[in-house]
């Protein structure tokens, strides 16, 4: 059955993602604005883009919050009305739905929704410490939890409930790495093996440094328009057809599960149903690989294989590139890298590359149908949107 | 007279500071919350009583944090996890007095407290977790 789409997307932008020396958030966005600007000739940005819908989780990198109306002006788009987003690492996959909602009020028409972070010019200990604030204080951070190692509290929970091995999560980052080798605009574009992988220095047992994302620095955005318009500015847009959300305890020890992140199950959930849409129905997926276990544990929260049998899932080579259901074609988190707040609007921005047909070496042939999976916090907020080829 | 203090986490680490696990106990529906919060998450009461916990459980999952934020960095490589109590609540924490090859999923700690109170927000005192 066809469904109706919610919003169209008509361009997206993004900035290189790295170690950008020398450079401020607001001109990190400037630099995704401006790639979706020239994807979308037929637009005039400051007359046609009506509001924009900010993710940026944290003050703390460059001492600067206020980021809604700094973005809009370095994006030429004063004074266009604008708004922050803030939730943890899912910040801009809320700020895609909230782009969503504002079309469908029928208040806005077209809107540009993305994300920002600036991180790499700050210490490890002091970027461990910034994103621990998205985990519970009184609990957790007070008492030494950082967020690798709640993920670690995952992954041990599922290695011992599921028999889930170390290999079989190095074998997520062997997998992205590839993919993001591929992928001109990614942070660490370099293969690496298994044996280098598993044997990275401990950063949260069983988590090493290879099961860890990238503190990286980097900018996304998307310009959306009501369905019905959007063929006026291109002849290829990709619909969202689902989108779904849902919130969860912000500590890990309040849920009832440490093999799943709740919040995912409902917003898959959701996001199936409004989409008309079942998971043997996609062609691809950008899930939420903060860490590798994380990456295990979507593919059992969106229904892509049994619970407990994400480890298998990987091995059998089924997420590869040229797999039944390639996953992070972009290079996820794990390569292409994790600016916390751009990551929601990245994954978006990787969905219309490949829906579009523009992918390059990584274009996954044909790719029709697509989802996104994007998770802020250890599961506290979870997004989760489907995409169709217009 | 502590038992009467407002169902608050303030609260949770002044009774830390006696040396108590407390938690609300919705006297409505009988869920047991910790943390405490001063509205049930089951049925919305505001009627609670203060309960001591045994402080006894079993551990769900275990990590050993080699990198750490700033103010942790002087205790690397340290060790904390989730207990599951006996009184039913989880409960995160550090684990100490065991060396981190021995800790297995499923044993049993039991909480302790540390005495030393912080000079800076927030004056809370630690509790962890040690072998019984």
């Amino acid at each position: 059955m066809v469904r109706k789409p919610l919003v169209s997307i008509v361009s997206a932008g993004l900035s290189k993602f790295g170690r950008l020396e020398g450079m401020y958030g607001r001109e990190i966005f400037a630099e995704a604005a401006k790639e979706a600007y020239e994807r979308c000739p037929n637009l005039d940005p400051a007359k046609d883009i009506e509001a924009l819908f900010i993710g940026h989780m944290g003050e703390s990198y460059e001492h600067q919050g206020h980021t809604g109306p700094t973005l809009t002006d370095w994006a030429g788009l004063l004074p266009k009305p604008s708004m922050r987003l803030e939730s943890a690492c899912a910040s801009s996959g809320v700020a895609l739905r909230t782009g969503i909602f504002a079309i469908l009020s029928g208040m806005h028409d077209i809107v540009m929704v993305g994300g920002v972070e600036k991180m790499t010019h700050r210490t490890t200990p002091e970027v461990t410490e910034f994103l621990a604030m998205a985990s519970d204080f009184p609990f957790e951070q007070w008492h030494g939890i950082t967020f690798p190692g709640l993920y670690a509290l995952m992954a041990t929970a599922h290695m011992h409930k599921y028999g889930t091995t170390e290999e079989q999560l190095a074998m997520v980052a062997v997998k992205n790495h590839h993919n993001g080798a591929l992928n001109p605009k990614a942070h660490m574009q370099k293969e690496i093996t298994l044996e280098k992988a598993v044997s990275s220095r401990v950063i949260a047992w069983p988590l090493k440094l290879y099961d860890c994302s990238l503190i990286t620095d980097g900018a996304s955005c998307l310009i959306l328009t009501r369905p019905d318009i959007a063929k006026k500015f291109t002849d290829t847009p990709v619909h969202i057809i689902g989108s779904g959300q849902a919130s969860d305890a912000i500590g890990l020890y309040e849920r009832e599960e440490l093999t799943t992140l709740k919040a995912g199950r409902l917003a898959g959930q959701e996001a199936y149903k409004m989409a008309g849409v079942k998971p043997k129905d996609l062609d691809i997926a950008e899930v939420h690989d903060c860490f590798t276990i994380a990456e295990i544990i979507a593919y059992e929260d969106l229904g892509l294989c049994k619970p407990g049998k994400g480890g298998s899932l990987v091995k059998e080579g089924a997420t590869k590139l040229d797999g039944e259901i390639p996953v992070n074609t972009s290079g996820g988190l794990k390569s292409k890298g994790h600016p916390v707040g751009a990551t929601g609007t990245a994954q978006a921005y990787e969905t219309y590359l490949q829906l579009t047909g523009q992918a390059e070496r990584r274009q996954v042939k044909g790719a029709e149908t697509a989802l996104t999976h994007n998770v802020g916090g250890s599961g506290a907020t979870a997004t989760v949107h489907i995409y169709r080829r217009g | 007279m502590s038992e009467t203090l407002p169902f608050t986490i303030e609260s949770f680490y002044k009774f830390v500071s006696e040396r108590k696990l407390m938690a609300a106990k919705c006297s409505k529906c009988g869920t047991l919350l910790l943390p405490p919060k001063p509205m049930c998450t089951k049925c919305l009461s505001t009627d609670f009583k203060w309960v001591k916990l045994k402080g006894k459980g079993k551990l769900l999952s275990y990590t050993v944090i080699h990198i750490s934020p700033v103010q942790f960095q002087s205790m690397t490589p340290y060790t904390v996890g989730i207990v599951e109590l006996e009184d039913g609540p989880h409960l995160p924490g550090m684990i100490r007095g065991v060396e981190p090859e021995k800790i297995r999923v499923g044993m049993g700690l039991k909480v302790d407290f540390d005495k030393s109170i912080p000079s800076e927000w927030p004056l809370w005192p630690r509790y962890f977790f040690r072998p019984p």
